[in-house]
C-alpha cells in the first residue's frame, strides 16, 4: 500500500542557549534567531521515512508556526520528506497545547493521513500531551512513547515506553504515533537532500483556510493563561575542592553533616 | 467545599504511589479530595488514602485499564467531571498522565497546566499553578481560564502531608467505549531495576556520565547509588553510548527529577543535562575538569577522578553505617 505519512514538526529555541518568555503576555518569542527543529521531531523524520521507504508512500511535514518556522521545515525536506504544510497566521500566536491541537487536527483531516508521527514533546513547553490530544480529536488509536514502530497490514504495533519498562501496545491504521528518542538515529541532510528541498512543495494555510474559530485560537482563545513569570534565582555557589586525596572523605563528610547518611 | 478529583495512580493489588498522596496533599489547597481508582486494588489502597485526607474514593474496577492505552482512564474522568463538576481534576505528571490529562482536556474543552511543582488557591479559590521552565530557569505561574482546570503535578515536588478522610467507597458503573479501546495492550515488559527507588521518586539520586568511560565503569555509580539507598540516573552521552539503559537518562529529553540530593558523577553539567535536575534541593559533583559547568549549581564539588574519588567515598559510608 502506498501510505500517506505526516510528520508534525516544531520550530522551538535552541536549548543550548538561555531561553525566556517576553515580559508582555508571558509568550516565548519564536522570532528569536536561536531557533532550531525540536530534536525529538528529527526522529519523528527519520522513522516517516523508514517507513515510507519500506512500504511504500509519501512523507508530508506539518508545521504550525511564524515565518521562521519555514527553517524546520526545509531541514525536513532536505532530509527527505517529499512537501509540506505550513500553518502560519499571526492570529495563532500565543495558542496553548488545546489549541494547536484544534488546528492540526483540522489540517490533518483536510490533508487526509494513514499515519501521523511526531515527537513525544517538545524541548520549549515539554507539556506532552500533544500526541494524545490529536488521537483524541481525529478518533484514531493512540500509539505513543514508541522506541519501536512495526507496521504489518494495517496493523501498527509498537513499544510504548513506560516508567518501569514497556508495553506492546496494538492498533489498526490510520493512526497517531509519537516517538522517543531511542527509536532510531536520524540522518542528516545530503547536499542533494538540501538542494532538492528547495524544489518541493510547501502549501501555506491561514486561519481562514480552516473551519477553525479566530475565538478558539491565540493567546486570548488559549484555555489556560500565563498570569506571571520570574527568573529562578541562582543557586548560589556552593565549594568546590580539589582532590588531594580525601575527596571521597570530603564528600562523605558533607553528605554526614546534611544527614544523608 | 467543592470536589477535586485526584486520579490514583496504584498497582493491581493496591498499592498506592507515593505521587498520589502528594496529589491529595494539593488537592486539600482547592477542595475536598475524591480519589478516582481505575481498576483494582482500591479496597487494600483505601487506608493509605484516608491518611491523606481522601473524602471519597471513585472506583471503576474494569478490565478496560489495563487492557488498553490512556483513553478508557481519560474517558472515565470526562464520565466524573461531568457528573460532579469538581473544581479541578489533578493527575500525576507522568508521561502517562500527561497524555490522560491532554485527552481529558480535549473532551472536556479545558485548559491543561503540566509539569505543575506547586499549586495554591487564588482569592475566587481558582487553582494557581507554579511551573518551572527551560529546565528551571524561570518559574511561571499560569491558570486556566476556560473550562475544568486539569492539572499535571510533577512527582517528588510536593511534600506530603497526612490529614484524616472519610475514604468513603462509591462504586462508578463504567464501560469504556469502542474509541477508547483502538489501542490494545497485549504485553507488559518489567525492565530488570532490582531493588532500587524509581527514579522521579527518589529522595537520592546518584547519576554517572561520560566520565565512567565504560560500561564497565559505570558500575561504579550503580554501588554508589545502593550505598545511599538512591536511584540510578545517566547522562545523554551514557545512555547513547549504550553504557546504561535509556530509560534512565537525566535531562531535556530523558527525565526530570528534584530529588533531595543529586550526585552528579563524571558529568560535565551541559544545560541539557541541567535541565532535568536543577531544581534539586542539593547537589553534589565530582569531575575531573574544574571548568566543567556542573560546579556552577553544585552546592560541593570535587575536582578530581571519579574512580578514586567514589571508592574512597564508598568505603567511608560504609564506616558510617557501622557506626
Amino acid at each position: 500500500m502506498s501510505m500517506n505519512i505526516v510528520v508534525c514538526v516544531k520550530q522551538v529555541p535552541d536549548t543550548a542557549v538561555e531561553r525566556t518568555l517576553r515580559p508582555g503576555d508571558g509568550t516565548l518569542d519564536r522570532e528569536s534567531p536561536d531557533g532550531l527543529i525540536n530534536e525529538l521531531d528529527e526522529y519523528a523524520i527519520e522513522e516517516g521515512l523508514r517507513i515510507a521507504e519500506a512500504q511504500g508512500g509519501e512523507v508530508t511535514i506539518l508545521s504550525m508556526g511564524p515565518e521562521k518556522a519555514s527553517e524546520s521545515v526545509r531541514k525536513a525536506l532536505s532530509m527527505g520528506a517529499d512537501k509540506a504544510v505550513h500553518v502560519l497566521d499571526a492570529a495563532l500566536a500565543g495558542s496553548d497545547a488545546l489549541a494547536t491541537s484544534l488546528v492540526l487536527a483540522e489540517v490533518l483531516k483536510r490533508t487526509g493521513f494513514d499515519l501521523v508521527i511526531l515527537g513525544s514533546e517538545s524541548t520549549d513547553a515539554r507539556t506532552g500531551v500533544l500526541p494524545a490530544m490529536l488521537a483524541e480529536r481525529l478518533g484514531v488509536p493512540q500509539l505513543t512513547l514508541a522506541s519501536k514502530v512495526d507496521i504489518s497490514g494495517t496493523e501498527v504495533t509498537i513499544r510504548r515506553m513506560t516508567d518501569d519498562g514497556y508495553a506492546v501496545v496494538t492498533g489498526a491504521l490510520p493512526a497517531v504515533v509519537s516517538v522517543v528518542e531511542k527509536i532510531n538515529e536520524p540522518r542528516y541532510p545530503s547536499f542533494k537532500g538540501i538542494m532538492a528541498a528547495k524544489k518541493k512543495p510547501v502549501e501555506t494555510l491561514s486561519l481562514a483556510d480552516l473551519p477553525v474559530d479566530a475565538d478558539a485560537v491565540g493567546l486570548a482563545g488559549s484555555a489556560t493563561a500565563v498570569a506571571d513569570f520570574a527568573a529562578r534565582p541562582p543557586r548560589e555557589a556552593g565549594t568546590v575542592v580539589k582532590d588531594e586525596g580525601d575527596g571521597g572523605a570530603k564528600v562523605a563528610a558533607f553528605l554526614a553533616e546534611r544527614k544523608f547518611i | 467545599m467543592s470536589e477535586v478529583l485526584v486520579l490514583a495512580e496504584h498497582t493491581a493489588d493496591g498499592e498506592v504511589k507515593k505521587v498520589t498522596v502528594e496529589l491529595l496533599t494539593a488537592a486539600r489547597r482547592l477542595g475536598s479530595p475524591s480519589v478516582v481508582w481505575a481498576g483494582p486494588g482500591a479496597e487494600a489502597g483505601r487506608e493509605r488514602l484516608a491518611e491523606f485526607g481522601a473524602e471519597r474514593v471513585y472506583v471503576a474496577d474494569s478490565a478496560d485499564f489495563g487492557d488498553y492505552a490512556v483513553a478508557p482512564a481519560a474517558e472515565l474522568l470526562a464520565q466524573l467531571v461531568s457528573e460532579k463538576t469538581p473544581a479541578a481534576v489533578l493527575v500525576a505528571g507522568t508521561t502517562e498522565g500527561k497524555e490522560i490529562a491532554g485527552r481529558l482536556a480535549v473532551k472536556t474543552g479545558s485548559g491543561v497546566l503540566t509539569d505543575a511543582t506547586g499549586l495554591s488557591a487564588a482569592d475566587d479559590g481558582t487553582p494557581v499553578a507554579e511551573q518551572p521552565n527551560f529546565g528551571g530557569a524561570i518559574t511561571v505561574t499560569s491558570r486556566v481560564v476556560r473550562g475544568t482546570p486539569i492539572i499535571a503535578v510533577r512527582p517528588n515536588a510536593i511534600s506530603p502531608e497526612p490529614a484524616s478522610g472519610a475514604a468513603e467507597i462509591t462504586q462508578v458503573s463504567f464501560a469504556a467505549s469502542d474509541a477508547a479501546k483502538a489501542a490494545r495492550v497485549t504485553e507488559h515488559v518489567v525492565a530488570e531495576k532490582g531493588a532500587r527507588p524509581d527514579l522521579t521518586e527518589a529522595q537520592i539520586v546518584v547519576s554517572g556520565g561520560r566520565g565512567t568511560g565504560s560500561a564497565e565503569g559505570f558500575k561504579v555509580i550503580e554501588s554508589l547509588a545502593d550505598a545511599l539507598g538512591a536511584a540510578v540516573g545517566a547522562s545523554r552521552a551514557v545512555t547513547d553510548a549504550g553504557w546504561y539503559p535509556h530509560q534512565f537518562q537525566v535531562g531535556q529529553t530523558g527525565k526530570t527529577v528534584s530529588p533531595q540530593l543529586y550526585m552528579a558523577v563524571g558529568i560535565s553539567g551541559a544545560i541539557q543535562h541541567r535541565a532535568g535536575m536543577q531544581t534539586s534541593k542539593t547537589i553534589i559533583a565530582v569531575n575531573k575538569d574544574p571548568e566543567a559547568p556542573i560546579f556552577e549549581i553544585a552546592d560541593f564539588g570535587i575536582v578530581g577522578d571519579l574512580f578514586t574519588v567514589v571508592p574512597q567515598l564508598l568505603e567511608e559510608i560504609g564506616k558510617h553505617k557501622s557506626l
